[in-house]
């Protein structure tokens, strides 16, 4: 059983996926909210178990169906991938908790595609191979598309058509990518090909790095870096609040991509193509935090201002990438995690306010009152303090952290305005807008929907996840220190015995 | 053999992205399809291009290699899957926005030269027409006041 424990956090939502299509479970919709929690804790089981096994034995690899490496398909379970795998663990059980209040009522289907999105997460988190990257892209694709447009309305199909095409075109260049991976590498097992990239026949640098390039446009498209932007704050603030609270998740798929192959397989070791990517990087982190300034201070609704600060979080998550030191990725991996805890409770809480504001919705304009003014009003206060990085919860640390690592790593005068402003234009938008849904009500408040107990659930882990970020922030920090340095090093392809699986 | 291959990967993608660049979902969609079509090729050549070549050992003299032929089969099946969602999507936004511009927004009506010069000529008309209309009507007020 142990020896199977990397591939639980897949198997389980793909047979709870498949579980929840069929009839006993599909029937009503109380047992697909039942069945669909509890496969959501079951996986969140396997996740922690599995972090748990990688941090007291080390990284597992395990080969799938048996095939050895570099041939087979191989799942890495090393400190990064297991620390992400428990992070969609727990987004998942949240969004299951949040959509059973009403969500799954407005389209069909519900329950299935997030158990389908949290394999195709868990698989970019734990595949070891760089074609499985991109299958494991268009599962968690193909079942965002869905999501997305659930429940239907002109402005989701608007932004889905917009979402979908751009994602077809960056799912074709990722294919041109690893072909030419494959063609000058010849492997595409990322362990392998890290330790092959130093010897590579010299002849073959250009072409390895246009492919480098190439994926470099693939995970900018996936994790919304600046040119390739532009689909995000439409399809964030389009979608149904636990779906966007589910997609908190997906720009980070691609931060972690760029990790795995522009910091590890053509990191500080990779002879003549060590760190090809930095020098656009660079620019392109800086300015994608600019133009998230910019668009914050411009927002008009809620979902608007969250998704926009997401934008932030992705410049910030990519100075690090850019920095590229031990100290840059283990900060960046505690503020991801907190970053993407802190959109996810955000993205919650505008979906309550849209449910007791009436027409006006989340629209930063002069309304009625909410029904539940002191506890909505203290879950914002909440969220809007962890997104601009006050002290006492984790938003702190993290920034904090990589403030330090810039410091560390002699860039910062690049790093902190860039850093610090973003917070200032947060501070500044959340405390006007909290003013605006808040305070400027007239009228009585409207017959809205009240928050429904699983709702409450959903956000209260949310809530309590972030302080413990807080106390346990000297273990994560060590845990992500040692991530890190796992990362650089590379997976040992020995470690996979002859009788394994 | 290398020269037909390449002029096609590259055709079949300069076809693409051109209509891609449509502003028409239908266009877009075969753009994407092209695409797809010159990235399965080009997956093909990952493997160095062989003749005559089993992917099996033991059924030819040369052997091709086995594993750019499993991608490209994994990439058609996918392609597959996603043009057929990003049909029934396009019919979804035709149905939802009222037109298939790929931004929802009606493009004006093309319009022959015959038809510009005529519309030309009834905008002058009216706007002579409003213009000794308002003529008449002040004096009528002034004669009023």
């Amino acid at each position: 059983m142990l020896q199977h424990l990397p591939v639980l956090p897949l198997l389980i939502p793909l047979l709870a996926g498949i579980l929840l299509l069929m009839p006993p479970i599909a029937t009503t919709l109380r047992r697909q909210q039942w069945a669909g929690t509890l496969f959501a804790l079951l996986q969140l089981g396997a996740a922690a178990s599995l972090l748990w096994h990688v941090d007291q034995h080390g990284t597992l690899v395990y080969a799938m169906g048996g095939w050895q490496p570099p041939f087979g398909i191989i799942l890495v379970a090393d400190r990064m991938a297991t620390l992400l795998s428990v992070l969609t663990a727990i987004l998942l059980l949240c969004v299951q908790l949040f959509s059973s209040a009403g969500e799954d009522q407005q389209g069909k289907f519900l329950h299935p595609l997030l158990m389908f999105q949290a394999l195709g997460i868990q698989g970019a988190f734990l595949t070891g191979d760089l074609f499985n990257l991109f299958v494991f892209f268009e599962v968690l694709l193909i079942a965002s598309y869905a999501l997305l447009i659930h429940g239907g309305g002109a402005q989701k199909t608007l932004a889905n058509v917009h979402y979908v095409t751009l994602n077809l075109a960056g799912s074709a260049l990722f294919l041109f990518a690893l072909g030419i991976m494959y063609g000058t590498f010849g492997t595409l097992n990322m362990a392998d090909m890290q330790q092959k990239a130093a010897l590579i026949n010299p002849n073959d640098v250009r072409l390895a790095n246009a492919g480098a390039m190439l994926l470099l446009v693939v995970f900018g498209l996936k994790s919304a870096m600046l040119p390739l932007h532009f689909w995000m704050p439409r399809a964030y603030s389009a979608a149904p609040a636990p779906v966007a609270a589910l997609f908190a998740i997906m720009t980070k798929v691609g931060i972690y991509s760029l990790w795995r192959v522009h910091c590890g397989i053509f990191g500080d070791n990779a002879g003549d193509l060590a760190n090809i990517a930095q020098p656009w990087l660079w620019p392109l982190a800086w300015l994608t935090v600019v133009i998230g300034i910019i668009a914050t201070l411009a927002s008009k609704t809620l979902r608007e201002l969250t998704a926009n600060l997401v934008i932030i979080s992705v410049g910030s998550l990519l100075l690090m990438v850019a920095l590229n030191t031990r100290e840059a990725t283990a900060s960046g991996l505690y503020y991801l995690v907190h970053s993407t805890l802190a959109t996810a409770l955000m993205f919650l809480v505008a979906g309550l306010i849209i449910g007791q504001r009436g027409k006006a919705e989340d629209r930063f304009v002069q309304a009625r009152p909410v029904v539940q003014p002191a506890l909505l009003g203290a879950l914002f206060f909440l969220a809007a303090l962890a997104l601009i990085g006050m002290p006492p919860i984790s938003g702190f640390i993290g920034k904090a952290l990589m403030l330090k690592a810039a410091l560390a790593g002699g860039q910062a005068g690049w790093i902190w305005p860039p850093i610090l402003l973003a917070s200032l234009a947060a501070l500044l938008m959340l405390s006007r807008s909290g003013g605006t849904l808040f305070w400027r009500a007239r009228g009585d408040h409207s017959d809205g929907k009240r928050v429904q107990p699983t709702q409450i659930a959903a956000v209260a882990i949310l809530v309590i996840t972030l302080p413990t970020m807080v106390i346990f922030a000297g273990w994560i920090t060590e845990y992500a220190q040692l991530a890190a340095s796992e990362m650089t090093r590379g997976v040992d392809l020995s470690l996979l015995g002859g009788d394994d699986a | 053999m290398e020269f037909t291959f390449a002029l096609s990967v590259g055709v079949l993608t300069t076809a693409g992205i051109y209509l891609m660049l449509r502003a028409q979902t239908f266009p877009v969609i075969l753009g994407l399809t092209l695409l797809s079509y010159a990235v399965n090729l080009f997956l093909f050549a990952s493997g160095r291009l062989t003749v005559n070549g089993a992917a099996i050992v033991g059924h030819s003299e040369q052997l091709a290699d086995p594993l750019p032929q499993a991608l490209v089969l994994t990439a058609i099946v996918i392609g597959f899957a996603m043009t057929a969602f990003i049909l029934i999507l396009a019919i979804r936004a035709r149905a939802d926005l009222g037109n298939d511009h790929v931004d929802g927004r009606e493009l004006p009506p093309e319009r022959s030269a015959i038809e510009e010069a005529l519309a030309d000529r009834i905008e002058k008309n009216t706007a002579a027409h409003k213009a000794q209309h308002n003529k008449s009507h002040s004096r009528h007020k002034r004669k009023q006041s």
